[in-house]
């Protein structure tokens, strides 16, 4: 190995190993600090690792419905949220294409998505059980379906409309010189330049469906990584606390690095 | 009679008179340039010969009809290419020939796409997206992609403005040469006086807005072909450049105009912090701004 390269070996270690330690160090002591002082019920880094040992060498054990591997409860929230999102995709998409290419459109229904877009999911999840009051015990999953579906469906909308906005009048005069017809424009043209904005659009829906499907887990007490965490509040078993929250940040991350690859594949010039 | 004829075409944004009374006339098989200064409604003016835009008042008309919309039989060569960036340069070019000439087979077509290629001499890079390739040859595509669906009159808005001098010049010998191969009429936008005397058959200026209009136009019976390096020592050449330059000088060089539009900047959250660090406050969908171009 020469200099050079070793060089450059060294240089992406600590920035991508030593540095991101140092803080995890700091978050740490500071949260050892805090359990030992102030925060007496705040259970200290070797108690969660001691109480969460099990859920993490397990990850897909069952021992019941509300003590299984943390893997396991996580697999649950992912099917959820998969669901949830597919239908915001599929609802997301064509309004944003709708707001993108009428004017009218945009006038009729863009001040109400305004006013829809902040509601939280903690609001809207009782409006969802309300909905499919009548689905009996699967009540919970349509509501939660329903919450995630409509929280996370904005991104996807507004950049959809976005995009289509943004799609060069050149590229459309091209396809008016060439007189093709709606439905070939909208394949050919239209769809293929608003793409990267759509994707763009589908990762941060991704990231609001994950955010909300633990609102709304621990609100219906679905089994799943959010329900897993307020049923370990409510039995005081707060090292679980912990464990969760890590776990959520993790999928979290790793589910928009995965949608960045994506996204960065439908990237055009 | 007239191949190409505009009676008193007027168009204005907003306002603002962007031409006025606008007459032209060209014959079936003549190489026409209009030269002016930019942003003085040269575009409008290939727009509304394309059909893209329509005309305030006045008519157009191709071979005796009213020319009401877009439409293939005027191939427009775009300024900036108008490639589409997902598909490659055989792709580019089939989807026009698709369009224009659905009932071929697909050999046919394959055949076709290929032969405007090789006319660009651009086989070597058929399979490449136009982000991989240079200026020069993506505008090659363009008027590869322009002739291949067989327009009864070609459309060039400033199809070399934004190449660097030599592309420009390999570029305009090419057009020459594959103009003097099937003589198509040809309608130049440019602002060289130099490509225009070198290529067209009439130079026509156009006037400073706003409420631009056609000056006369000036024939240019230099012999062809035109061959650039004599071109310079050529009496008659230098004559024809210097009359078109105080023409175009004389309209108000001393004017200038500029151009307001709105920018509606996009919403931007922050989620990068390795973003590099830009000199300026990060800015909102709620900021719109004006941005202001100041052109001669």
């Amino acid at each position: 190995m020469n200099s050079q390269k070793f060089d450059h070996f060294v240089r992406r270690f600590v920035d991508l190993i030593l540095l991101p330690c140092i803080g995890l160090g700091i978050v740490l002591v500071l949260w050892s600090i805090s359990s030992a002082t102030w925060a007496k019920e705040l259970p200290s880094p070797t108690k969660t690792w001691e109480a969460s040992k099990p859920y993490v060498v397990e990850p897909f054990a069952k021992r019941g419905e509300m003590d299984q591997g943390i893997l396991r409860f996580t697999w649950y929230s992912l099917q959820l949220v998969a669901k949830g999102y597919v239908i915001a995709l599929l609802i997301g998409t064509p309004i944003g294409f709708f707001l993108g290419l009428s004017k009218t459109f945009t006038k009729i229904f863009d001040p109400l998505i305004q006013i829809l877009r902040p509601v939280s999911p903690l609001a809207w999840l009782p409006l969802g059980l309300v909905l499919f009051i009548s689905m009996g015990k699967e009540a919970g999953t349509y509501g939660a379906l329903f919450t995630i579906a409509i929280c996370s469906m904005w991104p996807t909308v507004l950049n959809t409309a976005v995009g289509v906005r943004a799609v060069p009048q050149d590229y459309l005069n091209v396809g008016r010189v060439l007189k093709l017809s709606r439905w070939k424009t909208l394949t050919t043209i239209l769809l293929p330049a608003t793409l990267p904005y759509m994707f763009t659009g589908f990762r941060l829906s991704l990231g609001i469906s994950w955010l909300v499907i633990v609102a709304a887990e621990m609100l219906t007490g679905t089994p799943g990584v959010g329900g897993f965490l307020w049923q370990e509040y409510n039995s005081l078993i707060y090292e679980h606390i912990i464990l969760s929250i890590i776990v959520i940040g993790v999928v979290g991350f790793i589910l928009d690095r995965l949608m960045s690859l994506v996204e960065s594949r439908f990237k055009t010039a | 009679m007239s191949f190409l004829e505009l009676k008193n075409v007027s168009k204005s944004y907003g306002g603002t008179p962007v031409l006025r009374d606008v007459n032209l006339s060209i014959a079936e098989g003549e190489f026409v340039a209009i030269v002016g200064y930019s942003g003085q409604g040269k575009t409008t003016l290939m727009s509304l010969i394309a059909g893209l835009t329509k005309p305030d008042s006045g008519s157009l008309t191709l071979s005796g009809q009213p020319i009401t919309g877009p439409g293939p039989d005027r191939g427009l060569v775009f300024q900036n290419y108008s490639l589409l960036p997902w598909l490659t340069v055989a792709e580019n070019i089939e989807l026009a020939v698709k369009a224009v000439f659905p009932d071929q087979t697909p050999a046919e077509c394959t055949a076709h796409v290929d032969k405007y290629i090789a006319m660009v001499k651009l086989s070597h890079a058929k399979d490449r997206r136009p982000s991989q390739l240079s200026g020069g040859m993506r505008q090659r595509v363009s008027v590869a992609r322009t002739l291949a669906i067989n327009p009864r009159i070609l459309l060039l808005d400033e199809p070399l403005s934004a190449l660097d001098a030599l592309t420009r010049a390999n570029l305009q010998d090419e057009i020459s040469s594959i103009w003097q191969s099937d003589r198509k009429t040809v309608v130049l936008i440019t602002n060289s006086v130099d490509e225009a005397l070198l290529l067209a058959d009439r130079v026509i200026p156009l006037t400073l807005g706003p409420g631009a209009t056609l000056a006369a136009s000036i024939p240019i019976d230099l012999p062809r072909p035109r061959d650039r390096k004599a071109l310079n020592h050529d009496p008659q050449f230098k004559r024809l450049r210097a009359q078109i330059t105080e023409q175009l000088l004389g309209f108000g060089a001393s004017r200038t105009s500029s151009t307001t539009r709105k920018l509606v900047l996009p919403d931007i959250m922050p989620e990068n912090l390795d973003a590099p660090r830009v000199n300026r406050p990060p800015r909102r969908l709620s900021e719109e701004k004006q941005e202001t171009v100041v052109s001669l």
